[in-house]
Formats: structure tokens, C-alpha cells, sequence
């Protein structure tokens, strides 16, 4: 069995990399979770006030839903997944196979800048995440 | 990080994440466990629990249950319980479910009619598990024999040998008779598998 154990070197940086990426852009929320439910680390703005691990539990398994769907279909995935409200929205994006990122944001960012830059922060994870292994 | 993504183990904040999943036949009492845990120890549960459930109120996906265990070590430990949804035809969510599973409570109803679908669930399990080259034989599980309170009213229930015999003669894993619907021994479950899942964890750590 493996366990996942993140060092306190590599959260900081994954932090940072959240910070700088998305929270300063504007997002109320960033957290990456597995796809078992954990929560590997939150950043948010110092605004919200969710209950993250109830959420963590449900976005994955509500990823995970999608993920049999794409094989039903004939995908072998979809990486990513786009919830819109009315004030907020929650964005989905898959880091690796274990890993999920998800993205809380108000009005004022646009959906199209978001993702621009969860792509760069997802690449940034990726490469803190390889140096572990 | 491990291909499994199994516990997760927070070095820095020093908090470790257990997921225990309540698995059995459909209305066996899985969520009732949950209902009953959600009630008793509100003070150790800082949210709600969460139920996706269908319209007739059969658990759809799952329920979830956050649960606050204190330290162990120095480490943070917040168990997480999650119920499958038991009818047959959902053993895709059931599987989704166990992803990353520590620690099993195998809740059998002991009503004498439900004997074969407490053996084809319990064989299931087994067949998930292996999906994720897990074994049962080696995940931290706990054996719940629930509903043993409806022998008082008149309602044949199988003896304890007889479900010892059908579904823990190979496991051989701690069991209980219990009432979820009273709160006959949920609690000793619960505290039998989180023990059981926190010193799997521990050794596997060492």
C-alpha cells in the first residue's frame, strides 16, 4: 500500500504557486484534494468560509462520477469541469491521475483567464510533485 | 505520492486523513450508523453530514460523515466516514467509494431472510477491493451484525454462529451484534475499526 506524505518543503511551495497563480488573480478558493477525498492544502483569500471537507468528499466524487461517464462515452477523460452560479463558480482540473485541482471564483474573473492560468499553475505543481519521486 | 493516493498524511500541519467506509447489503443499516454517530457525538463533528440520497430516500451515491478524533502522537487524526449505497445495481458508485478506503465496517443484516445478500455483498467487497489491488484480508475491517433487536419483535434473526460461520469464518476479524437503529454497539464498532485503521496506518508509517 502507499500512502501519500507531502513534506513541508513541497506544500510550501505548491502554496506559493497557488498564491501567486490564482488567489492573487482574484479566486476565493484554491484546493487540491486526491481523488480518495483527502485534502492535500487549501489557499484561500481570507474571505470565504467553506466546509472544505465536505466539499472535498463530494468533488470527488463528484469527479469521479464524470470520469465513468467520459468512459461511457468513449473518452478516456474529461479533464476538466466548469460549475457556473450565480455569484460563484467552482472550477475542476485534474493535476495527474491522483490529483485534483479546484478553483472557487466570483464575477469578477473571467472563465477564460482562470484557466489560462490553471494551466501554468498546474504545470508548476507537477514539477514540485516530481521531485519526490 | 504514492500511486494508491491512500491516507493522507500531512507532514507539516501534521494532520492525517483516515477514510472509513460503511459497506453492506441495501437497508442493512449503513446509514442509520451514521445517523446515530451524527447525533451522539455532535460535539467531535464540525459539519453537517452530507447524504446524496434518491427521492425514496435509499443512499443514491453516498453519506459523509467528517469526525474529529483528537491526537494520536502528536498527529491530528480526522477520520472520515463515508456509507455505499447497498442496492445491487449500483456497484459502480459503490466502487468509486472505496477509492482510497482504510478501514471497512461490513454491516450484515441479521434478519434470517437477508442471509444470501449479506454473502453476495460480503463477496463483492472482496471483488472491489481487488480492483484496487487491495485485499480483504488485509484492509483493517470490522464485522457488524445489525438488527439483532427485531428478535424481540417476533422477527426471525439469524444466531450469531450462523453469520460468524456465513461471513467471518476465513476473516476472522472483530465482530458485533448491534441495534444501529437504538445505538446498540455503533459506537464499538466505530471505535474498534478506527483503532484497528489507526495502527494499520502506524505500521505502515514505520
Amino acid at each position: 500500500m502507499n500512502y501519500g506524505i507531502v513534506n513541508q518543503e513541497q506544500l510550501e511551495q505548491i502554496e506559493e504557486i497557488l498564491f501567486q497563480k490564482l488567489i492573487k488573480l482574484g479566486v476565493d478558493c484554491a484546493i487540491i484534494i486526491d481523488m480518495a477525498g483527502n485534502i492535500i492544502t487549501v489557499k484561500d483569500s481570507g474571505k470565504s468560509k467553506y466546509d472544505i471537507y465536505s466539499f472535498a468528499a463530494l468533488a470527488a466524487g463528484n469527479f469521479a462520477t464524470v470520469d465513468a461517464m467520459a468512459k461511457l462515452v468513449g473518452e478516456t477523460e474529461f479533464s476538466l469541469l466548469f460549475h457556473k452560479g450565480q455569484d460563484s463558480n467552482i472550477h475542476f482540473s485534474k493535476i495527474d491521475d491522483e490529483l485534483l485541482l479546484i478553483s472557487m471564483f466570483g464575477r469578477d474573473i473571467s472563465l477564460g483567464f482562470l484557466r489560462l492560468n490553471v494551466v501554468e499553475a498546474i504545470e508548476q505543481i507537477q514539477k514540485v510533485w516530481e521531485q519526490q519521486e | 505520492m504514492g500511486g494508491g493516493g491512500l491516507s493522507f498524511i500531512n507532514l507539516r500541519d501534521k494532520v492525517v486523513q483516515v477514510k472509513i467506509v460503511y459497506y453492506g447489503p441495501g437497508r442493512c443499516g449503513k446509514t442509520t450508523n451514521l445517523e446515530y454517530i451524527n447525533r451522539k457525538f455532535r460535539e467531535q463533528i464540525q459539519s453537517e453530514m452530507v447524504s446524496l440520497k434518491t427521492h425514496g430516500d435509499r443512499t443514491l451515491f453516498f453519506d459523509f460523515l467528517p469526525f474529529h478524533m483528537g491526537q494520536i502522537k502528536g498527529y491530528d487524526i480526522k477520520i472520515q466516514l463515508y456509507t455505499v449505497p447497498g442496492q445491487v445495481k449500483y456497484n459502480a458508485t459503490r466502487k468509486l467509494v472505496l477509492k482510497g478506503v482504510d478501514g471497512i465496517v461490513f454491516v450484515a443484516d441479521a434478519m434470517e431472510k437477508q442471509r444470501e445478500k449479506n454473502i453476495r455483498s460480503l463477496n463483492q467487497l472482496h471483488e472491489n477491493l481487488q480492483s484496487y489491488k487491495e485485499s480483504i484480508f488485509k484492509i483493517p475491517l470490522v464485522m457488524q451484525y445489525n438488527k439483532v433487536d427485531l428478535k424481540d419483535h417476533g422477527i426471525p434473526v439469524l444466531p450469531i454462529s450462523v453469520l460468524q460461520q456465513d461471513l467471518n469464518s476465513r476473516l476472522q476479524v472483530p465482530y458485533f451484534e448491534a441495534s444501529a437503529i437504538t445505538g446498540y454497539n455503533v459506537a464499538a464498532t466505530l471505535k474498534k475499526i478506527i483503532s484497528s485503521t489507526v495502527v494499520s496506518i502506524q505500521k505502515k508509517l514505520l
